[in-house]
């Protein structure tokens, strides 16, 4: 176990200066994650156009792993479809919580993250965003849903 | 009255009556394992202390000699785990100079403690319109039962304001206090900050003004001598498992007055006198808020802890936690960009701190990786870190067991933190 898997350049870079930090308002979707545990608070806003969401923005305050973790999802799906996030997610979940687990492809700057699982405490910080986006989006289904 | 204190031959302290903290850390043995490749600096004991090995003893001995069921059968188990367990309940007594055992009642904890103030004796004393005052530090176990309690009752929950230092002003308090105060439910010493209440003082204000003080001991019962007849409070509650004993018991002292004239909280075997499917009349104190069979491994590891401390010198232990606080306080200021949170003269050996630009949760995870084990995070207070205005803090807490090399060890730990973190 080494402290540089878990902060690696890209990390502490994304916690420095986080990408697409800020709100969007008005949001199609938004919603608040909040991990008891630490204290970290996370509010993602995104934009939606048809299935694609063409713009996310993040804010609140949290660790180093929670904040670049966050940081690099916005980069990730900003211009995705529902679907792609979705898969996106679940890939960056399995590897998160999996050993030695090999994504099905490619994920960029979001491999940044791989180290994590071998620090439990803070599988929870990485994944906080994740399930806040999902919180988000699963609103604006239930909004469709109903009308 | 308080047990004679051991000076002569006492192998913990050294001929100038300093403690030795080397030859009592030789008493815990989880302090010789490694933590991530390196020897185990335990800086928790806020959170729960380790246990030493004649609590270790005490608790295995009653479990392979001594146990049975307490106040129930003839046969000589029965009668000698009852013993056993009335014999912890004078230990703590003593301990905390309580006038008589049937104002010592076993619990789970400090919370279990307070829960059983809040719905007792909170339930007869507090109505609509009235006030229960706590302070803007305390833990949650010291706010949410209150909440619960003036939910139900239609009354108030009033805080009283910190100081700048992270202390409750005394005139600040007796401004808080009106004549719809029924109960004030104080920290001994806080969690997060370490400042030591003038407790004392306010609890003669609260009696004053004819209110009755509950005191939160869960951080001082292991960093001083507590006597709750000097202290004056009406409640004193307290964990084992701050204080060098298992979890899972605790104490609730309360004046036999105001125990007598409470009502029963739990309720089944142990606690009545008689039952029948009319009525039901209850047992004496203590065992009227003792429903069900006790925690009786735990009340005998308790006593064992009050014994142990009262063998190496509470004295010499509160000297040299103050000592350790004053090196780490004077070492991690030193620190570029640390903050100390908590500043309260007198404080007791709990460091709260911040470090600019990392996320305590990040100094906490760097930290076990060197070893160290600190406390990150809101520490079950979270009224306290909306008040100044922080989401978290980093906290070192030491206990008897921990030495000068432990502070150098948690420096050099925030160094490295400063280091990955550039």
């Amino acid at each position: 176990m080494d402290l540089h898997d878990l902060y690696r350049q890209v990390i502490l870079d994304h916690n420095k200066s986080p990408r697409n930090f800020g709100r969007l308002v008005p949001a199609d979707a938004e919603a608040d994650g909040h991990n008891p545990l630490c204290g970290d608070r996370l509010h993602v806003s995104l934009r939606l156009a048809g299935e694609r969401v063409p713009e996310l923005r993040f804010d609140g305050s949290g660790c180093a792993i929670s904040v670049a973790s966050a940081s690099l999802m916005s980069e990730a799906v900003s211009g995705r479809t529902r679907g792609e996030i979705e898969s996106l997610s679940d890939e960056v979940i399995q590897m998160l919580t999996q050993s030695a687990y090999t994504p099905k492809r490619d994920l960029g700057k979001l491999m940044a993250l791989a180290g994590v699982h071998e620090f439990p405490a803070r599988v929870k910080c990485a994944s906080l965003c994740w399930h806040t986006l999902h919180a988000a989006l699963a609103q604006t289904q239930a909004t469709v849903s109903t009308e | 009255m308080s047990l004679p204190a051991i000076s002569e031959g006492n192998e913990y302290l050294d001929s100038a009556g300093r403690l030795r903290a080397e030859r009592v850390r030789a008493d815990f043995p989880i302090l010789a394992r490694q933590i991530n490749g390196r020897p185990l600096c335990y800086l928790d004991s806020g959170a729960s202390s380790q246990q030493p090995t004649p609590v270790l003893a005490a608790v295995t001995y009653y479990a392979t000699h001594q146990h049975a069921n307490v106040h129930r059968g003839v046969h000589t188990l029965s009668q000698l785990a009852t013993s056993v367990f009335e014999g912890a309940r004078e230990t703590v007594r003593a301990a905390i100079n309580a006038r008589s055992t049937r104002e010592i009642i076993f619990v789970r904890g400090t919370t279990e403690a307070i829960n059983l103030v809040a719905a007792s004796f909170g339930r007869g004393a507090v109505g609509p319109g009235d006030e229960v005052l706590i302070s803007q530090l305390e833990h949650h176990a010291n706010i949410v039962p209150w909440q619960l309690l003036c939910a139900e009752r239609g009354a108030r929950l009033v805080a009283v304001p910190l100081t700048p230092e992270g202390q409750v002003d005394t005139d600040e308090f007796r401004r808080h206090l009106s004549p719809r105060t029924r109960l004030v439910a104080l920290a001994h010493i806080s969690n997060v900050l370490g400042t030591v209440l003038p407790v004392q003082e306010l609890t003669a204000i609260a009696h004053q003004h004819g209110v009755p003080l509950l005191l939160d001991g869960a951080q001082a019962i292991a960093h001083q001598s507590v006597d709750v007849q000097a202290l004056g409070c009406d409640f004193y509650a307290f964990s084992g498992h701050k204080m060098y004993a298992p979890t899972g018991i605790g104490v609730l002292y309360g004046r036999e007055a105001l125990l007598k004239a409470m009502p029963p909280w739990q309720s089944g075997g142990d606690m009545i006198l008689s039952v029948s499917i009319q009525g039901s009349t209850w047992n004496d104190l203590p065992y009227k808020f003792e429903a069900g069979t006790p925690n009786i491994g735990g009340a005998v590891g308790l006593a064992a802890a009050f014994d142990y401390l009262r063998g190496v010198g509470r004295e010499a232990i509160a000297a040299h936690e103050h000592e350790l606080a004053a090196h780490a306080s004077e070492a991690l200021q030193r620190i570029p960009g640390l903050k100390l949170i908590g500043t309260a003269p007198g404080k007791a050996a709990v460091i709260s701190f911040t470090l600019e630009g990392v996320h305590p949760h990040d100094i906490g995870t760097i930290l076990d990786h060197e070893g160290v084990a600190i406390r990150t995070g809101h520490h079950c207070a979270m009224p306290l870190m909306d008040y100044l205005g922080l989401p978290a803090t980093a906290r070192a807490s030491f206990g008897c067991y921990n030495t000068h090399a432990d502070v150098e060890t948690l420096v050099r730990a925030l160094h490295k933190v400063r280091e990955v973190f550039g």
